[in-house]
């Protein structure tokens, strides 16, 4: 992958934390109890660590710690 | 009496494991092994223990009590942006820290900015700037420990005694344990409070007979429903905050994290299981401090809503005092205790108290970070070392712990604020404008040293003034208008609101942290006479 395109990917997911879309929304209520804007975000976060895992396995610093141990 | 028996017991578990338990893997006994547990923490302390210093009595009392007064929007606010934000920061920045701290020795950010910059003075400048800003941080912990064991306790251990123990628990494991011990201690409270949240969720929706009924009663009422949405939050004030997840790489405590690790290998999961852990603590900790709203046959909470209502109702027309005091009372800071405390069986309570005491006290790493940053950028720089030898510095080392540790005490007694109010306003608004500081040193050959004073001059000078801003202009009520400080034209620049000072609207760290990220670009630009030699850049890039 690119890492321009990575770049997009991480500020793409930057913008979607602002979700005005669910500003005033309180349903549906998820599971009948969280109301849709924090349903939002908690999915959210689990967003971000997918693709953090992606950016780990694209472009991980491996050169790094070849040059810690020169 | 009984939760505040486990939570000494507690106590004597952190004790044992950070004095003797952390002794027995410690190889060593010079300043690295003390300060940094000789650069070799495997992937599950580090990732553990990383999480765990940032996560403050802020991450369960704060996140809770700022909750029940404002709502969902404490998630979106802090949580889901630092789940991007810091592993982020940890991946493009920590890792790079961490080669260059184990390639050069470097054991704090300043050594590193000194040397990067080929500097003396100014890394004392940012070491001073760096210390000042950390020590409100600390001083949350001393307040949240203060406030935990005085609420378990139903009042037997008044708050000023409860910070006093807190102190000296977290003081000993630091002094006697250093990195190790306080990075076997934080593994241990982080995996306590990440237990916390799914045990309490469960516990409180069989109290409350499920939380459909409480969505109910909270839509029902005018003043409660607009917590379940954002409507009263404008979405300036919400992007400001996506600014504050910056401070955590800035933190000196988490920079000198970054050098603990064994290997690089073991920021990958770090980095990717960190919002998984913002999620396990934060959800719980917000929901249930929204729902608390509706617990009202909990007679604490009632007494917490009405106080909240008749500041509402009466507050323009209540003097300072009144309002001072209804603002004391309305407080959430304990809510999520007082929830476990009405629907949770007692002994669940018990090791609940536990949890959240665990993150309580999880200011050890600022502690030790302080002490660290004091004997390697002060008494190691300043010749300490050359002239007394390598024990006396881990024993200066150590008496700073103490010293400090007791200032943060007396501070936390005289200064009777908002545990979220006084990390936000100060702490974390001061180190994301550092940022562009630690992005400079490690990505931009460009910039001087120079230019890292202008940055630092102007964050400790920002942070100053809104302080006294403040201080000197009194907060309107909650749902007044906002208090024009600065106009020009018919434009508020600065005004004064109910949730803290704003600046266009917008909280104070984004134009801190934009201007400091232009003052580094044009200060350096201005004086890129005093760029390092090549031999120093090219130990960077």
């Amino acid at each position: 992958m690119a890492p321009a395109l990575s770049v997009v990917l991480v500020l793409v997911l930057y913008v979607l934390h602002q979700d005005f879309w669910f500003w005033r929304d309180v349903r549906p209520l998820v599971f009948g109890f969280l109301p849709i804007g924090l349903f939002y975000q908690a999915a959210y976060t689990l967003a971000t660590s997918v693709v953090l895992w992606l950016l780990v396995r694209w472009h991980w610093p491996s050169h790094l710690e070849d040059r810690a141990h020169q | 009496m009984i939760p505040a028996a486990v939570i000494f017991g507690y106590f004597a578990v952190v004790l044992y494991i950070g004095i003797f338990a952390s002794r027995r893997a410690a190889r060593r006994s010079d300043a690295e092994d003390y300060f940094l547990a000789g650069r070799s923490l495997g992937p599950a302390v580090f990732l553990l223990s990383l999480f765990g210093a940032n996560m403050t009595a802020f991450s369960i009392l704060g996140a809770s009590g700022h909750a029940f007064a404002n709502g969902i929007v404490t998630y979106g606010l802090m949580a889901s942006s630092s789940a991007l934000v810091i592993p982020v920061c940890l991946f493009f920045m920590g890792t790079k820290m961490w080669a260059l701290g184990k390639r050069h020795g470097f054991m704090t950010p300043v050594q590193m900015f000194r040397d990067r910059w080929e500097c003396g003075h100014i890394g004392t400048v940012i070491f001073v700037v760096q210390a000042l800003l950390l020590i409100p941080y600390v001083v949350i912990a001393v307040i949240g420990g203060g406030t935990v064991l005085a609420s378990v306790s139903g009042g037997l251990v008044p708050f000023w005694l409860g910070g006093a123990i807190v102190s000296m628990v977290v003081m000993s494991y630091v002094f006697f344990g250093g990195m190790r011990g306080t990075a076997w201690v934080n593994t241990f409270q982080t995996i306590l409070f990440l237990s916390f949240g799914a045990i309490a969720v469960s516990a409180i929706a069989t109290g409350m007979g499920g939380f459909s009924r409480a969505m109910d009663t909270l839509l029902a009422s005018p003043s409660t429903a607009p917590l379940l949405s954002r409507e009263r939050v404008s979405a300036a004030y919400f992007f400001s905050y996506t600014f504050i997840p910056l401070s955590s790489i800035a933190f000196p405590h988490i920079g000198i994290f970054c050098l603990t690790a064994k290997r690089l290998a073991h920021f990958r999961k770090t980095v990717v299981l960190y919002p998984i852990c913002m999620l396990a603590i934060w959800l719980p900790s917000v929901f249930l401090g929204v729902v608390s709203n509706a617990a009202t046959d909990v007679p604490t909470i009632q007494t917490k809503i009405e106080a909240r209502a008749t500041l509402a109702a009466e507050g323009s027309t209540l003097s300072p005092e009144r309002r001072s005091q209804l603002r004391a009372a309305a407080s959430g800071d304990d809510v999520i205790l007082k929830l476990v405390e009405g629907y949770a069986p007692l002994w669940l309570a018990s090791i609940l108290g536990a949890a959240v005491m665990a993150a309580v006290m999880a200011s050890d790493s600022q502690i030790l970070a302080l002490s660290t940053m004091f004997t390697e950028d002060v008494f190691v720089y300043y010749e300490g070392t050359r002239r007394f030898g390598e024990a006396v510095q881990v024993h200066t080392g150590r008496i700073f712990v103490i010293v400090l540790t007791c200032v943060a005490y007396l501070i936390a007694l005289l200064a009777p604020q908002s545990i979220f109010d006084l990390a936000t306003q100060y702490a974390f608004a001061g180190y994301s404008a550092l940022v562009p500081l630690l992005v400079a040193a490690l990505f931009w050959k460009g910039s001087t040293r120079w230019g890292a004073l202008a940055t630092t001059v102007w964050t400790a000078a920002a942070v100053a003034a809104v302080a006294v801003l403040q201080a000197v202009v009194p907060a309107p009520p909650a749902g007044a208008a906002a208090v024009s400080i600065l106009s020009v034209g018919s434009v508020d620049i600065v005004t004064r609101a109910a949730v803290g000072t704003l600046v266009l609207g917008f909280l104070p760290v984004v134009p801190m942290t934009l201007v400091s990220a232009l003052l580094m670009v044009v200060v350096s630009r201005l004086t890129a006479s005093a760029r390092p030699s090549h031999k120093t850049l090219s130990k960077y890039f």
